[in-house]
């Protein structure tokens, strides 16, 4: 468990003390990563299964390598349906799951809100990599370990999220953590990508990217989907790229120093990051793949019945 | 030989009437013979003791999914009407969406015979507006109204197309049956499954803004006015709604309009706060706080002339799953009488007005029979328990299905006694 948590499917449910829990755990197993053995018995004779029903490869390889670090058995399941029409429902396949008995099922499906209805379905615990446009836990708190080890608190920070606030997971659980965590948020991208009422969840909303990022200690640039059929939120990824895109003229003028530019990945490079940017100095894009997986050994270790104190012994 | 039944010591509303206090009521060969203070009662005579109870006209419901032909495996006409009789409504009118759609006299009278077979509730055929609910083509008014049809609907498909819908205004008015509208421009809707606000935002899901359902109503009562043709709005549930079917009343125009329980007492917020349920999964969807207390008040001061359930009944196969491949609706018959209830009991709703909506209201919009305990009215009638409580519970509710969100829910207020056409049809939740 996490504090009371018996799941990792949102930020939203999870308390400051449940968040230090974590990223103060991650720290040490960092330092397991770091090792030249890289390996401890922690969860030996542990399972967790990674139940993906949308493409991804590296969530599911940090989240595997995160199993395999702590010893933990790890099997991938990858389904390519997700709906009832093309044969097992998502309920009867977490059954299944289940029947074999593993410790931790990591999912991500394409719907919001199926971690959650998985977890009512089964008794192991679970962890969502990823659900809709709903949350992304594991990289909500990936991003709040990076920005924290880099700038050595969270407390009275500034963060900037750029991009299609609407469609990303990753926001809604930044958005959900780094408050709770003495954080500044605001939000960036065009009015078509910033949906209804997001203000209420404790940030502040501007449409020009320098009013967003002068000033703040660090910048998410989200990704941006180059079509959406029916559906049009810009008019090309030209013109998004000069609005709304960090370039290196951009970076120098406006971001202080020391801010870190962080993007969940994979980058469409030249649309929201010029490669220059996205490779320079204020980058800790690689970081956060490195951290991601402190992070998820961390919470596998939390669900899967481990102590804190001995988590690395 | 006289079929007498005789009901004492509760209190009648018939807002029809405008009766609301202690009386006697006699029913006599299938038709109210009395309404009175006092009534010596006749020997032979079938007594039923009502007091502490209400004594209303029975229920109406404009709106009711009952699945046959085609999806008996969630609901048929049989038993659809015993879980009417046994939410207190006498009279359904039944969605055309079924399979085969109700386009054609066939289906139209298959349903009446189950229904008369069922000898439960009265059951009134909405035909289709287009053939095949496609959206293209009229259907043949003219034979679903003379099979018994009593209303015209593609519901749960808005008709997009403003041609067909001012040219089945224009034809259904010479049979003067009103079109029931499900108001969605789909291009609004989109991919959306929930109401468009903060909570959809937090949800992750995919709002649709209630000005999706404005859009269409407008569109409409212009072309009620173009046409002269009667227009009924299914399902309002948008503040936007409310605001132009008041105007457009204010105006003179041939417009009714619905409302469901679930509007009138659910919000996004409760959607949220149930953890992704699909019993909080229906079209339209549940909206903000700020839109249910206009609906609250359209229904109070008489913009939406009734409250109709939208009975849609699904299976487990289509509601136990992902939020966003679930199927719309939920069931209402047996529940909607409490949960509107609680409306009449926090004060933002009259028991008259209450019971109106729910009988002389609906019987107005589609000039149906009853809704009133008038002399020589259909003897149609329900005695109902304001403050019983009860669990709502899958194995208490007749329906075949029990896709609510009320379920595990204890729930004040339940229909005691239903008769129709003189005959005691449900009593105390059991079959009579």
């Amino acid at each position: 468990v996490i504090g009371r948590q018996r799941h990792c499917i949102a930020l939203e449910d999870f308390s400051r003390e449940e968040l230090l829990l974590v990223l103060d755990l991650a720290v040490s197993m960092k330092e397991v990563l770091l090792r030249p053995i890289k390996k401890v018995p922690s969860l030996r004779g542990k399972s967790v299964v990674n139940l993906f029903f949308e493409a991804s490869t590296r969530t599911r390889s940090s989240f595997e390598i995160a199993a395999k670090v702590l010893s933990a058995d790890a099997l991938n399941w990858t389904s390519a349906t997700s709906s009832v029409t093309k044969g097992e429902t998502l309920v009867d396949t977490a059954r299944n799951l289940e029947a074999m008995r593993p410790d931790v099922l990591v999912i991500r499906h394409s719907a919001s809100g199926a971690p959650r209805l998985v977890a009512q379905h089964v008794a192991c615990a679970v962890v969502s990599a990823g659900d809709g446009a709903h949350e992304h836990p594991s990289q909500g708190l990936l991003d709040c370990f990076t920005i924290r080890e880099k700038l050595g608190t969270l407390e009275g920070k500034t963060l900037a999220i750029v991009g299609d606030i609407s469609h990303s997971r990753v926001a809604r659980s930044d958005l959900h953590a780094f408050p709770k965590l003495g954080t500044t948020v605001r939000l960036c991208g065009p009015p078509t990508m910033i949906p209804v009422g997001v203000e209420k969840m404790g940030c502040t909303v501007t449409h020009d990217l320098r009013t967003a990022v002068e000033g703040a200690d660090a910048v998410v640039m989200l990704r941006i989907q180059h079509e959406r059929i029916g559906d049009p939120l810009i008019p090309t990824t030209r013109e998004y790229s000069r609005l709304w895109g960090l370039n290196a003229a951009k970076a120098r003028n406006w971001l202080k120093p020391s801010a870190l530019i962080l993007h969940p990945g994979p980058i469409n490079r030249g649309v929201e990051l010029s490669p220059d940017v996205a490779d320079g100095p204020h980058s800790v894009i690689l970081d956060q793949v490195q951290n991601g997986v402190a992070v998820r050994m961390a919470i596998l270790y939390l669900l899967a019945g481990g102590d804190p104190a001995e988590a690395t012994a | 030989v006289s079929n007498l039944i005789i009901i004492e010591g509760g209190r009648v509303i018939d807002p029809a009437t405008s009766v609301d206090g202690i009386r006697t009521v006699v029913l006599r060969d299938g038709q109210v013979a009395e309404v009175s203070e006092r009534a010596d009662p006749p020997a032979g005579a079938i007594i039923i003791d009502a007091r502490g109870k209400w004594v209303t006209p029975g229920f109406i419901d404009l709106h009711v999914h009952l699945r046959e032909p085609g999806q008996e495996y969630k609901e048929t006409v049989a038993s659809g009407a015993r879980a009417a009789v046994a939410g207190g409504f006498t009279s359904i009118v039944c969605m055309p969406n079924t399979s085969p759609v109700n386009d054609t006299l066939a289906v139209t009278e298959l349903i009446l015979a189950r229904a008369a077979a069922a000898g439960l509730a009265r059951v009134y055929p909405c035909g289709c507006i287009s053939r095949g609910s496609g959206g293209e083509e009229l259907a043949e008014y003219g034979e679903l109204k003379a099979g018994g049809c009593v209303a015209l609907s593609d519901d749960g498909k808005p008709v997009m197309s403003s041609a067909l819908m001012r040219r089945a205004l224009e034809y259904a008015s010479v049979f003067d049956l009103p079109l029931t509208v499900h108001e969605e421009d789909l291009a609004l809707v989109g991919k959306g499954v929930m109401h468009e606000g903060a909570a959809s935002t937090r949800l992750g899901l995919k709002g649709i803004p209630g000005q999706a359902e404005e859009v269409m109503v407008l569109r409409d009562i212009a072309l009620a006015e173009l046409t002269g043709g009667r227009v009924h709005i299914a399902h309002a549930s948008s503040a936007g709604t409310v605001r132009a079917i008041r105007d457009a009343k204010r105006r003179g125009i041939a417009i009714t309009a619905e409302v469901t329980p679930h509007h009138l007492t659910l919000a996004d917020e409760d959607l949220a706060a149930s953890g992704y349920s699909t019993a909080f999964k229906m079209s339209p969807p549940l909206r903000s706080a700020a839109d249910l207390a206009a609906c609250v008040a359209g229904l109070a001061d008489g913009t939406i002339d009734c409250i109709a359930t939208d009975h849609a009944p699904h299976s487990p196969v289509e509601k136990e799953l992902e939020f966003d491949a679930a199927l719309n609706g939920i069931v209402g018959l047996e529940t909607a009488f409490p949960v509107c209830l609680a409306l009449v009991k926090t004060g933002r709703l009259t028991a008259q007005r209450l019971i109106e909506a729910l009988t002389a209201g609906p019987a107005r919009a589609f000039g149906l029979p009853g809704g009133t305990l008038a002399r020589g009215a259909p003897a149609d009638l329900v005695i109902l328990d304001p403050v019983a409580e009860w669990l709502c519970t899958a194995d208490r509710l007749h329906s075949k299905s029990w896709n609510s969100p009320w379920l595990g829910h204890r729930l004040t207020g339940r229909c005691t006694h239903a008769i129709v056409g003189g005959r005691l049809v449900h009593q105390d939740g059991k079959e009579r």
